[in-house]
């Protein structure tokens, strides 16, 4: 039916007293998602519209049974919010903030290694499995419950893709932004292995950007593993070369990170590569 | 953020990292007395502009005497630096670094950055100091070594000691280059830098080694802890634009073409850029408004467009997740009444409240053209901006 996440995932919002956190917290519960418990230190016992608070993340989950994470803590504190969170031991951990120092998020990298949750973003819109649970920011309406697999660097043009795809008719098992950081949690690599055993996933749409080798990176493991169509486009073709896009990943260094070096990447793996955004979705339906 | 040389040696200096006496200087007068200060002999004038390949392009200039030093500033104080790094447009020079010299035995290449692949800080180091390292590394990159530095424990002395031989230092020299290598990399970590180069890292005829250059450049990130780093920003060296921006919170950056765009969210942004090329045409810019603009944000974003006296035509492609489209539509209708719109609009918006935008759009008597879709909207604005 999905991956990472469905209708049994029990949500714990670090930061769900801060205007984002809330905003979001309540959006997600009205799209039908378990929110069961927010985290604001020095908020123990106190409640958010009925949702129990408490004052640290192991405290949540012992009280409620949470097993995911979502994370709207503001830069300076969002790395020590995430090892909190890892170190509860819970399944999953979502950061949505956007602008956390490198250096912190290479403190992470390090104090996950040997330990079992695995972290999506930072600077990600979070996941979604239509009509079963959101977690994260995307607008829910958009999506419809189906047989594609979303993967993506980027938020809102995941959006769009999400939107052409409903449009043709062609529902999603599940949606991941993995986020537009240099260091992420969670690779493209690791969720097209997720996709690619979902028995209820049958084709996967992966958006990538400029910089870093990621995209190489999947299209190599595709071309050994995946036994899925894949349709592909990378943003950032027109962008020039030593100016950051946005986000902190999205700049051309090197020469192998341009997006014309990764178009020829993924269509050497058998990508169903697009060169304009706005066939993601018919190409998609002219694979399956 | 990028640091001019001279900044980025005062931070180096804040570590105890080996630097040359020198002196900034705003005019030719000033220049003559820097090298006085310095003695009178042998420094050299440095133009302080933020891009690579001064050297090549006559921003650096040895001088013998004081007096040299007078004329080197004046050739180069006022002057357009036209290097690989600046873009055919060159950068006026504003001040200069007066330094004084030293006996070069040898030069090496030094960097640190952040290698996102493996998770780590690595150490860049090359014996060929002083050229430009992508040349080295492409022609001969058996010549660039690597250093991977575990975060959990930081630099070893052992991983300084082993570079200082695999650089073939002589013996007499290494305790000194480890005690330089773990100083840049207490630097770049302490001080949140993004990249650190030091091209070349000299080694004297005295066997002690030398910062002679020094690029740096602050993680954006981590300007918020950074304060005294941040203030070293150079507002002569950024696009006014860039600015306006900035402080609005959007994320600009300007481009060539003619066609401005207004978009939110990055990765949708180069989207709209590569569609509008797709079509036929050239995005003037890159604009992301961000997850969650405001009236006042987009309204900015619009004068900042139609302040381009390039931009023939205007794309506004906005997929409203958390921003509701009729906050951006309320937005484009105050921004073009108040400056006028000058040029063609095309207007793409989906998402939340999307009826509600279309509607306040289509009443609200400007000649705006609306887009269903993405090529839809490339299509139209491409053909209107001809």
């Amino acid at each position: 039916m999905s991956v990472l996440v469905d209708r049994n995932t029990r949500v714990v919002t670090q930061g769900i007293t801060g205007k984002t956190g809330a905003f979001h917290t309540r959006a997600c519960r009205e799209y039908g998602t378990q929110m069961v418990a927010g985290v604001t230190p020095g908020k123990g016992g106190q409640d958010f519209e009925g949702i129990p608070l408490f004052d640290t993340v192991v405290g949540a989950k012992e009280a409620t049974g949470a097993n995911v994470s979502i994370i709207y803590v503001p830069p300076p504190f969002a790395a020590d919010a995430i090892m909190e969170a890892v170190d509860a031991d819970l399944d999953l951990v979502i950061c949505i903030t956007e602008g956390i120092p490198v250096l912190d998020m290479l403190k992470v990298a390090t104090f996950m290694q040997g330990r079992r949750t695995r972290l999506i973003g930072p600077n990600c819109p979070g996941i979604i499995t239509p009509g079963q649970a959101k977690i994260g920011i995307m607008p829910g309406f958009i999506h419809k419950p189906g047989r594609i697999g979303v993967v993506s660097r980027s938020g809102t043009l995941t959006y769009e893709a999400v939107f052409q795809l409903s449009a043709l008719g062609m529902g999603q098992s599940t949606c991941i932004g993995i986020g537009g950081d240099p260091l992420n949690g969670t690779s493209f690599i690791d969720c097209l292995k997720l996709f690619n055993e979902d028995p209820e996933t049958d084709a996967v749409v992966m958006i990538g950007e400029i910089g870093g080798n990621a995209e190489v990176e999947a299209a190599k493991w595709v071309k050994a593993n995946m036994k899925k169509p894949v349709v592909s486009f990378i943003a950032g073709a027109t962008a020039p070369p030593g100016r950051r896009m946005g986000h902190a990943g999205a700049i051309i260094s090197g020469g192998d990170d341009t997006a014309e070096a990764k178009f020829t990447a993924l269509s050497a793996a058998g990508i169903h590569v697009v060169r304009s955004p706005h066939e993601i979705g018919s190409k998609m339906r002219d694979v399956l | 953020m990028n640091l001019h040389e001279y900044q980025a040696k005062q931070v180096l200096q804040g570590f105890g990292l080996p630097i040359l006496k020198g002196h900034l200087c705003y005019t030719p007068g000033e220049a003559e007395a820097a090298a006085d200060l310095l003695g009178g002999g042998v420094c050299v004038v440095k133009a302080q502009v933020h891009a690579g390949g001064r050297g090549k392009a006559g921003g650096v200039k040895l001088a013998k005497s004081s007096a040299e030093a007078r004329e080197a500033a004046q050739k180069i104080l006022g002057m357009k630096l036209v290097t690989p790094q600046t873009g055919a447009a060159g950068k006026i020079v504003h001040k200069v670094y007066v330094e004084a010299g030293c006996a070069i035995a040898k030069e090496y290449y030094l960097s640190l950055l952040v290698d996102r692949a493996k998770r780590c800080v690595s150490i860049i180091a090359s014996t060929e100091g002083g050229m430009e390292i992508e040349e080295v590394a492409h022609e001969t990159p058996e010549k660039i070594l690597n250093v991977r530095i575990d975060p959990k424990v930081g630099l070893q002395g052992y991983q300084a000691a082993k570079l200082a031989i695999d650089l073939g230092i002589p013996v007499e020299s290494r305790k000194h280059f480890a005690e330089v290598v773990k100083g840049l990399y207490k630097a770049f970590t302490q001080s949140d830098l993004a990249l650190l180069e030091i091209n070349p890292l000299v080694l004297t005829k005295e066997g002690t080694f030398v910062l002679l250059d020094a690029k740096a450049a602050l993680e954006d990130n981590a300007a918020f802890r950074q304060p005294a780093i941040h203030a070293m920003l150079d507002y002569d060296e950024q696009d006014p634009r860039d600015l306006r921006a900035q402080k609005y919170g959007l994320n600009y950056v300007g481009l060539d073409g003619n066609i401005g765009c207004l978009v939110n969210g990055a990765g949708l942004a180069m989207a709209t850029m590569d569609i509008i090329k797709a079509f036929g045409g050239e995005p003037a810019n890159f604009l992301d408004v961000g997850g969650g603009a405001t009236k006042e944000n987009v309204t900015e974003a619009f004068r900042i467009l139609l302040s381009d006296t390039k931009v023939k035509g205007i794309l506004v492609n906005i997929f409203g997740g958390i921003m509701k489209c009729d906050v951006i539509a309320t937005g484009i209708i105050e921004a073009a009444k108040e400056v006028g719109l000058k040029v063609p609009l095309v207007v793409r918006l989906q998402g939340t409240n999307v009826d509600l935008g279309r509607k306040m759009l289509a009443e609200s008597g400007l000649a705006i053209t609306p887009a269903d879709t993405m090529d839809d909207a490339a299509k139209k604005i491409v053909a209107l901006a001809k």
